[in-house]
């Protein structure tokens, strides 16, 4: 459902009492250089120190394998993908279908391609993982200079996340009982997807024109310069953490020109 | 005499896009400290005369004419709790308001804990919004509207969505926290619990003016009558009684040893409860918020299958389809033998017109189209919903929705009738409706169970009753108490992120 | 009448609502991978680039409604954060992606000077903002592939799902919407009959 009743990350862990912006950055910062190349040896290096910060985030290595498996997944499709549209072909050959050939060359593009997707997207769940939703809207609006209404009408929405997922429920149950259902067909289950999210959807904007009346009410488009209830500040340990991610990534990438195993983006 | 807090000369308002007046030519004054009901039937207009008193109305929204003045600040308090809280934690909603007025960020966390205290708000800071009760959130938006420290309060019917006991809740809240200098304008269907809160009655119209003012006895002697027929819940006026007259017929469905759990729940929400539904009988579930009485309800309608125990239909009620458990039959198949009626009427609507609405049943049923025709005909016409057979069903108010969601399901003919509080929120008229309807219902032969707590219900209509005893600590039967995960975040749960 | 929908600020409505239809598509992007998790990832060519046009209705449609600059951007950068937060299969890599191609479809709405919310500008907006998410994948995802078999088919569906499904779609889906009257506080719900 879209709830879990255990959380993920301990608050109290090093990593995880950062700065929600300086963990975004720090985030963006790692992730970004090691899409610039498409080795399997630099995503592998980044990847090994994402899975190495993991208890520094507050994480145990148990809850993160089954909150990614979606990601686990989606990167075994990409690697299965690759070896089959992929045109890669050095090394010697492992197989080959009439056009199509595997070679250790394609295993090795795919490889990375897997690779990069895990190393990219473990430090977003980190991060994620670990941050109070109302604190990363704090953070991006004292901190990153986001305009507060924006920041907090998204937080407000965000609220209603476990509404909504109770909705979607009750709109299937309500539709069974009304004697619709989907059966086998495959066109009948997308429209019957397609009738229900219109319902969730329009329910949503209800709700949502109701929240906005309610905040008015409550001051939100008086104009005045919000003050701030929570403070988030940024310390030396944060800026530490984003320096520190930049200059690892930046190692990967160094340790991948070294070893001669460096291939660029823009292929 | 001192200044009024509120005046208004000859004020009216009309929504954009609507041809009839909401309000018009209300004259009225209310003076500082004075605590008013305000009363009238559907439709009159009380909540956009409330939102007009609290500044919501924008210009771009519709026309106002005549003059509306407020002395002072004004807080309103909405009847849906969850789409009036804006964050995840109690304390940080209350803080809300502040920040907004650009309280300095020193103040802002005592007068939070004033305003919690003075409410009676019983968790911690910490506590995540959507781990209340309605009755707790209901007074987590009080306590957010007082901690600005309005001069008027406004209450567009704040327990309308809360059982008995959030109701108390409010009520008792409002009563201790208002401070005496407040003025208050309370909009509430449960009068008679109310009047202790109030020392003025005033009454709108169906037309929008103002038909009654004064003291409540007084209204309430002089206008009683009038009032009870427009709708207005008038204390002391008896409800009909509609029994069921004749004998029961045969047992329709039976549950045994019935428990469910929702999937992520700590605790199940229902464990061995035996109930039979016999035809052209009302029975009636009972019991506290948390026993489980929507989980009942939805295991009675084949809607989902118990993780323990049998639900079973006898011959009677399906045919040759008794030897299946409901909730293995087609949906198809459901509707024709059990309907069942939401809570929300709008989460049944599936077409854009009334009419199609209501021939959707018949027609899945397999009916030809002359019959499906007469018989669309003939719910609009004993629903009073003919002149709106065009109209989209969202677009219907409350009481038309109810009556609209209650007559898809008759459409499809059902034996047997499962509805979760379909009095909720209701007035006078379209609860009497809604009881006759019913019991023309019971007394055609056909079994229905009601889901509820309104205690006027039962006494009206149930002929057997089923009080399901308190269930663990879990405030909303219809979904556990969950957390916000962001990817494994916990948006706060009580206890784990220490203040 | 017409005056605040029509001057650049945004109310408190115009921003609850954007963000609420951006959480409502984080939702439905979430049961639609449920639903679609084991077909869509045996056929990945074909199937998801066809789907994708539903990754990008939050842009458009929140544009159509809200009718205000920054709308799209606003509306699919909060979509995209959302899904991520809960649990896709691509990840942070959407966190990156979305604005990308949340700019592209506002793109399309600021050459017209935020002046016309009709179904060509609509189309385009699909269309550029598919655009910018098919070529953000060709170059980051799918760089060791073949162009004539794979990318440029891959580019030619994504654009064509989005400029249906995001562009032609978010407008039918807007006049939908307004007939429940759930938009009566904007432009696009005005044009409802007078009841």
């Amino acid at each position: 459902m879209v709830s879990q009743p255990l959380p993920l990350a301990r608050p109290g862990a090093p990593l995880a009492r950062r700065n929600p912006v300086a963990k975004l950055a720090a985030g963006t910062a790692f992730s970004l250089p090691l899409l610039s190349t498409l080795d399997p040896l630099t995503p592998a290096l980044g990847l090994a120190v994402a899975l190495a910060a993991v208890p520094g985030f507050g994480v145990r290595y148990r809850d993160l394998a089954r909150r990614s498996w979606p990601l686990l997944a989606g990167a075994l499709t990409a690697f299965l993908t690759m070896l089959v549209f992929g045109t890669v072909h050095s090394g010697s050959t492992w197989l080959g279908l009439g056009p199509w050939r595997l070679t250790t060359g394609t295993v090795v593009a795919a490889a990375g391609l897997a690779l990069r997707l895990l190393a990219v997207s473990l430090p977003g769940v980190l991060v994620f993982a670990s941050t109070d939703p109302t604190d990363l809207g704090d953070a991006l609006v004292q901190n990153a200079r986001l305009p507060a209404r924006f920041a907090l009408g998204a937080l407000a929405a965000f609220r209603l996340v476990p509404l909504l997922g109770q909705e979607w429920r009750l709109l299937g149950l309500a539709r069974r009982a009304r004697g619709v259902d989907a059966g086998r067909s495959p066109v009948a289950r997308v429209r019957l997807f397609a009738a229900r999210s219109f319902a969730l959807l329009a329910g949503a904007i209800r709700r949502g024109t109701r929240l906005a009346v309610a905040m008015d009410a409550r001051g939100f488009d008086s104009g005045l310069p919000r003050t701030a209830a929570r403070v988030q500040r940024v310390g030396p340990a944060d800026w530490l953490l984003v320096v520190l991610a930049g200059g690892l990534a930046a190692a990967a990438l160094a340790a991948s020109l070294a070893a001669g195993t460096f291939r660029p983006l823009g292929g | 005499m001192a200044t009024a807090t509120v005046r208004l000369r000859g004020f009216g308002w009309r929504h954009a896009g609507r041809r009839r007046y909401a309000l018009r030519g209300v004259d009225l004054s209310v003076g500082r400290g004075e605590r008013v009901l305000l009363l009238g039937p559907s439709g009159a207009g009380k909540s956009t005369l409330l939102a007009a008193l609290a500044g919501l109305l924008a210009t771009d929204s519709g026309q106002a004419e005549g003059e509306c003045v407020v002395d002072g600040r004004a807080g309103i308090v909405f009847q849906d709790p969850s789409t009036q809280l804006v964050m995840a934690r109690a304390g940080d909603d209350v803080a809300f308001g502040l920040e907004n007025l650009a309280v300095p960020a020193g103040q802002i966390w005592p007068r939070v804990d004033a305003a919690l205290r003075a409410v009676g708000f019983g968790y911690p800071r910490a506590r995540s919004t959507h781990a209340l009760s309605g009755g707790e959130q209901q007074r987590l938006a009080l306590a957010g509207v007082l901690a600005l420290r309005p001069a008027l309060l406004l209450l567009d019917e704040p327990t309308a969505n809360l059982d008995p006991a959030g109701a108390a809740l409010v009520r008792a809240a409002l009563a201790a926290a208002l401070p005496a200098d407040t003025t208050m304008i309370l909009v509430e269907h449960r009068v008679a619990e109310s009047l202790p809160l109030v020392d003025r009655v005033l009454v709108l119209g169906g037309d929008g003016t103002v038909t009654a003012d004064g003291a409540p006895a007084q209204v309430f002697a002089g206008h009683g009558a009038t009032l009870a027929a427009q709708g207005v819940w008038v204390p002391g006026l008896a409800v009909p009684s509609r029994r069921g007259t004749g004998p029961a017929g045969p047992d329709l469905l039976a549950g045994t040893a019935l428990g469910y759990r929702h999937p992520g729940a700590a605790t199940p929400a229902l464990s061995h409860v035996d109930v039979s539904v016999p035809a052209a009988r009302a029975l009636a579930v009972t019991g506290p918020n948390g026993a489980g009485k929507s989980t009942l309800a939805l295991l009675l309608g084949g809607l989902v299958r118990p993780d323990t125990g049998t639900v079973a239909a006898t011959a009677a009620l399906a045919g040759h389809h008794a030897g299946t458990p409901p909730y293995r039959w087609r949906a198809a198949t459901l509707a024709r033998h059990i309907g069942s009626v939401f809570q929300n009427p709008e989460h049944q609507f599936l077409t854009g017109r009334v009419d199609t609405e209501l021939a959707l049943g018949p027609r899945r049923a397999g009916l030809a189209a002359p019959a499906v025709r007469s018989i669309v005909d003939e719910l609009l016409v004993r629903l009073r919903l003919d002149p709106l057979a065009g109209a989209n069903p969202y677009t219907l108010s409350g009481g038309q929705a109810r009556r609209l969601s209650v007559a898809t399901a008759l459409a499809a003919s059902p034996g047997m009738l499962v509805l979760d509080e379909p009095t909720f929120g209701q007035d006078r008229r379209t609860w009497c409706d809604l009881v006759d309807l019913l019991a023309g219902v019971r007394d055609a032969g056909r079994a229905v169970v009601l889901v509820t707590h309104d205690a006027d219900l039962v006494t009206a209509l149930a002929d057997r009753r089923l009080d399901l005893p308190p269930g663990p600590a879990d405030p909303d039967p219809v979904a556990p108490p969950a957390r916000v995960a962001v990817d494994g975040v916990a948006a706060a749960g009580a206890g784990d992120r220490p203040w | 009448m017409e005056s605040t929908t029509t001057t650049g600020r945004w109310r408190t409505v115009d921003i609850v609502v954007a963000a609420v239809i951006a959480v409502a598509f984080g939702v439905i992007f979430w049961a639609w991978n449920l639903l679609w998790n084991g077909p869509a990832s045996a056929v990945p060519l074909p199937g998801r680039a066809l789907m994708y046009g539903v990754w990008l209705v939050p842009a458009v449609l929140g544009a159509l409604v809200v009718r205000k600059p920054g709308a799209a951007f606003f509306t699919e950068t909060v979509a995209a954060l959302v899904s991520v937060a809960l649990g896709t299969e691509w990840g942070w890599t959407i966190a990156l992606q979305g604005p990308v191609e949340a700019l592209a479809g506002e793109l399309a709405f600021a050459l017209l000077l935020y002046r016309s919310y009709r179904l060509p500008v609509a189309l385009l907006a699909g269309g550029l903002a598919g655009l910018a998410a098919a070529l953000f994948d060709v170059f980051v995802w799918y760089p060791g592939y073949s162009w004539v078999a794979f990318r440029l088919p891959y580019l030619g569906l994504t654009v064509l799902s989005c400029v249906v499904v995001a562009g032609a779609g978010s407008a039918a889906l807007t006049r939908s919407l307004a007939r429940t009257g759930v938009l009566d506080r904007f432009a696009a719900g005005r044009a409802r009959a007078t009841v």
